[in-house]
C-alpha cells in the first residue's frame, strides 16, 4: 500500500521543485545555526546564494562521521537544546559514539515515513507488528514503534534478546508483520526450531529487516523458512534512523529512498567524484527537512549503486540497490578488495551454509592471511571426517575462484562465533599496520 | 541387526571432550564404545551409549552438533588374524569400510569392533554367512 499517495508517486519535475526549495532552506539553516558548516562555507568561499540548482550540491565538500565525532556530542545540532526532544547515539565500535537530536517536528517526520515504510514493506493498520529491534540509543526498535503506532498499527515492543519468550509471544499474541535484523530473525527461526514452534503455523505475512547488510540468498532463507515475504529497510542514525528507504513488496528489488527528505549521491570513495546512475560506489547524503541535525552531503561509508528506472510499484523516488558492504568494511587483502557479503554469497552457494561466518584477517611475516570460521549445523555434519575436510577445501575454493583471495577455512562449533546484539560479529582485523 | 552410533562436532581445542563426557554423566548416560577422529582444527567424536536418545538430546541443548548413523557390531575373535579375517571378507566382496573402533567391553572372549560401511545390509549378510557373529543394536547398549 502506498501511504502518501501525494508524495511517493509525485511526477519526477514536481518533486526535484520541492527538492530545490527545501535544500535551500536547508543550507540556509546550518549556515545560520552549525559554526561548523559556517566555517566550511568560508573556507570554500561558498555563500547560500552560491546553491541554485541541485547540480550546484557538488559544490559543498562532504561531511564525515570524523567530522560527526570532532563536535561531539552537541556541536552539530542546529537548534537550541530547548528544542530538542530526543537524542540518540550510535555505538562507536571505535572512539566516541555519534550523538544525534530530533525536534518534535522531526520525530513527526520520522513517524511519517517509518509509517510509509512499513506500509510499502506490507504492513496495514490492521496489522500486529512484532518489533524485535532494540530499544534505547539505538535507532532501529524507537523509529519503527513511532512509525507502527503512526500508520495505526499494533506494536509489540519486545526489543532484542529473550529469544524463548519472543517465540512464546508470537505463538499467544499472532503477530503478522516481523521487523528485525536478519541475522537475529535467522537466530529466532533456531530457536523455534529447537522448541518445536513451526513459523507455518504462526500468522507472519511480512517480514522488515534491516540495521546490517544482508544478502538475496539470506532473503531466501528467511521467507522459506519464516514463510513470508521479505522486504529490506534501510536508515542509519545520523541521517534519520530506519525508514530513509524501503523496498516495496510489490518488486522487492532495491529500496525507494524518500527523496522528499534526503537527497542521495553515489561517489568513489577514492577521490569523491560523483557517479552516475547504476555505477556503485559510496552512499551518501543530504537531509532536506531536518532541523536538528541536519547534514549536508553526508558520507555513509555504505557501498551501493542508484536505479533511477520507473517501478511496478507506481511510486517515482529513485531505488537503491541493496548495500552491498561498507566503506570500511572493505578489508584489502594482499591488495585484494574483498567485503564480507562476498563471502557470504559463497557460503550460501555451497549446500546451503547457513551465513554463520567470521573472517579472521592477520598479518604474518610482512603477508596478509585469511581465515574464514564457518560454524557447523547439522546440515552441514557428517560423522565421517573426510566429508568435512572436502567442505573446508570447496569453500576455500570458491572463495579463491571468486574473489581471487587465499582463505583458510575453519570449521567451527555452533554459536562459537560471538554475537553482538543479534549481530554476528563478522570481521576481526588483527594487523597492526 | 545395526547398531546405532552418535557423533559429535568438536573444535580441537583443549577440554572438549572432558566437556562431553560431562554432559553425559550429568543426563546419567553410559559410555560403551568411543572413539575421536580429528584433524589439527576438529574432531568427530563417535560414540555408543546406553541411552543414545538422551545422549543426543543432552548434547543438542548445550549447543552441539550431533548426528545418527547406523553402524554394525562384530565380534572379533580375540586371537591374531581375527580382524583381518573380517577386513579380508568384506575386501573380496568390495565393501568398503569407511572407519571402525573398538568396544570397550568383551563379548565373553571375544572382542567387539564397530564397523561404519556404506553398504551396511549387504555387508551384515555377507558376515553372517561367514560364521562371523554380528551383534544386535539392543543388546550392543546394555553390554
Ligand atoms: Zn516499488
Amino acid at each position: 500500500m502506498i501511504l502518501d499517495i501525494g508524495f511517493e508517486t509525485m511526477p519526477r519535475e514536481d518533486l526535484e521543485a520541492i527538492v530545490l526549495r527545501r535544500l535551500k532552506a536547508t543550507i540556509d539553516h546550518v549556515y545560520a545555526n552549525v559554526p561548523f558548516y559556517r566555517k566550511k562555507f568560508e573556507e570554500n568561499h561558498i555563500t547560500p546564494n552560491d546553491i541554485k540548482s541541485l547540480e550546484d550540491l557538488k559544490q559543498i565538500p562532504f561531511t564525515t562521521k570524523k567530522d560527526l565525532r570532532d563536535n561531539y556530542p552537541f556541536g552539530m545540532f542546529a537548534v537550541p537544546m530547548d528544542n530538542v526532544v530526543r537524542i540518540h547515539a550510535s555505538s562507536g565500535t571505535t572512539g566516541k559514539p555519534t550523538v544525534v537530536g530530533y525536534t518534535a517536528r522531526d520525530i513527526n517526520t520520522w513517524a511519517e515515513l517509518m509509517a510509509r515504510a512499513l506500509a510499502a514493506g506490507g504492513a496495514t493498520r490492521g496489522d500486529i507488528i512484532h518489533n524485535a529491534y532494540g530499544y534505547g540509543l539505538f535507532t532501529g526498535g524507537l523509529g519503527v514503534h513511532y512509525g507502527a503506532e503512526k500508520l495505526g498499527a499494533s506494536v509489540i515492543p519486545v526489543s532484542g534478546g529473550n529469544t524463548k519468550r519472543q517465540i512464546i509471544i508470537m505463538k499467544d499474541f499472532g503477530p503478522t508483520i516481523l521487523t528485525a535484523t536478519p541475522s537475529y530473525t535467522l537466530h529466532l527461526a533456531e530457536v523455534a526450531e529447537e522448541m518445536g514452534v513451526s513459523f507455518r503455523d504462526l500468522k507472519f505475512k511480512f517480514g522488515i529487516f534491516g540495521a546490517e547488510p544482508w544478502s538475496e540468498n539470506m532473503r531466501q532463507e528467511i521467507e522459506q523458512k519464516l514463510n513470508i515475504i521479505a522486504v529490506d529497510i534501510y536508515g542509519l542514525s545520523e541521517i534519520m534512523g530506519p525508514g530513509v528507504a524501503i523496498e516495496c513488496h510489490e518488486a522487492k528489488k532495491g529500496l525507494h529512498i524518500f527523496e522528499d527528505h534526503f537527497i542521495p549521491e553515489i561517489i568513489d570513495p577514492g577521490t569523491g567524484e560523483v557517479l552516475p546512475y547504476g555505477e556503485t560506489g559510496e552512499l551518501v547524503f543530504t537531509t532536506i527537512t531536518k532541523e536538528a541535525f541536519p547534514l549536508i552531503r553526508y558520507r555513509t561509508r555504505d557501498i551501493t549503486s542508484l536505479n533511477p528506472e520507473p517501478c511496478i510499484c507506481g511510486r517515482t523516488h529513485i531505488r537503491m540497490n541493496r548495500v552491498s558492504g561498507r566503506t570500511d568494511d572493505m578489508l584489502i587483502i594482499r591488495g585484494v578488495n574483498v567485503f564480507p557479503s562476498q563471502i557470504e554469497s559463497v557460503l550460501m552457494g555451497i549446500n546451503e551454509v547457513e551465513p554463520h561466518y567470521q573472517l579472521i584477517v592477520d598479518r604474518k611475516d610482512k603477508l596478509d592471511t585469511l581465515t574464514v570460521l564457518v560454524e557447523v549445523e547439522e546440515r552441514l555434519f557428517s560423522d565421517e571426517v573426510k566429508v568435512l575436510q572436502n567442505l573446508e577445501r570447496k569453500v576455500s575454493k570458491n572463495i579463491k575462484e571468486y574473489l581471487g583471495v587465499s582463505a583458510k577455512v575453519k570449521l567451527v562449533e555452533p554459536k562459537a562465533i560471538a554475537r553482538s546484539q543479534g549481530k554476528a560479529v563478522r570481521v576481526i582485523d588483527n594487523r597492526k599496520i | 541387526m545395526r547398531a546405532e552410533q552418535i557423533s559429535v562436532f568438536l573444535e580441537n581445542k583443549a577440554g572438549r571432550l572432558a566437556e562431553v563426557a560431562a554432559i553425559l554423566a550429568e543426563a546419567d548416560v553410559n559410555i560403551r564404545a568411543l572413539a575421536l577422529a580429528d584433524t589439527s582444527d576438529f574432531g568427530v567424536l563417535r560414540l555408543i551409549t546406553n541411552d543414545n536418545q538422551k545422549a543426543m538430546q543432552a548434547l543438542k541443548n548445550r549447543g552441539f552438533t550431533v548426528s545418527k548413523t547406523d553402524v554394525v557390531a562384530v565380534e572379533v575373535e580375540d586371537k591374531p588374524g581375527g580382524l583381518n579375517r573380517i577386513l579380508d571378507i568384506l575386501h573380496q566382496a568390495e565393501i568398503n569400510v569407511e572407519y571402525m573402533y573398538a568396544f570397550v567391553q568383551h563379548n565373553g572372549k571375544n572382542a567387539v569392533m564397530i564397523f561404519r560401511i556404506d553398504a551396511i545390509d549387504e555387508a551384515i549378510k555377507l558376515l553372517q554367512k561367514n560364521n562371523i557373529t554380528v551383534i544386535e543394536g539392543s543388546q550392543v547398549y546394555t553390554m
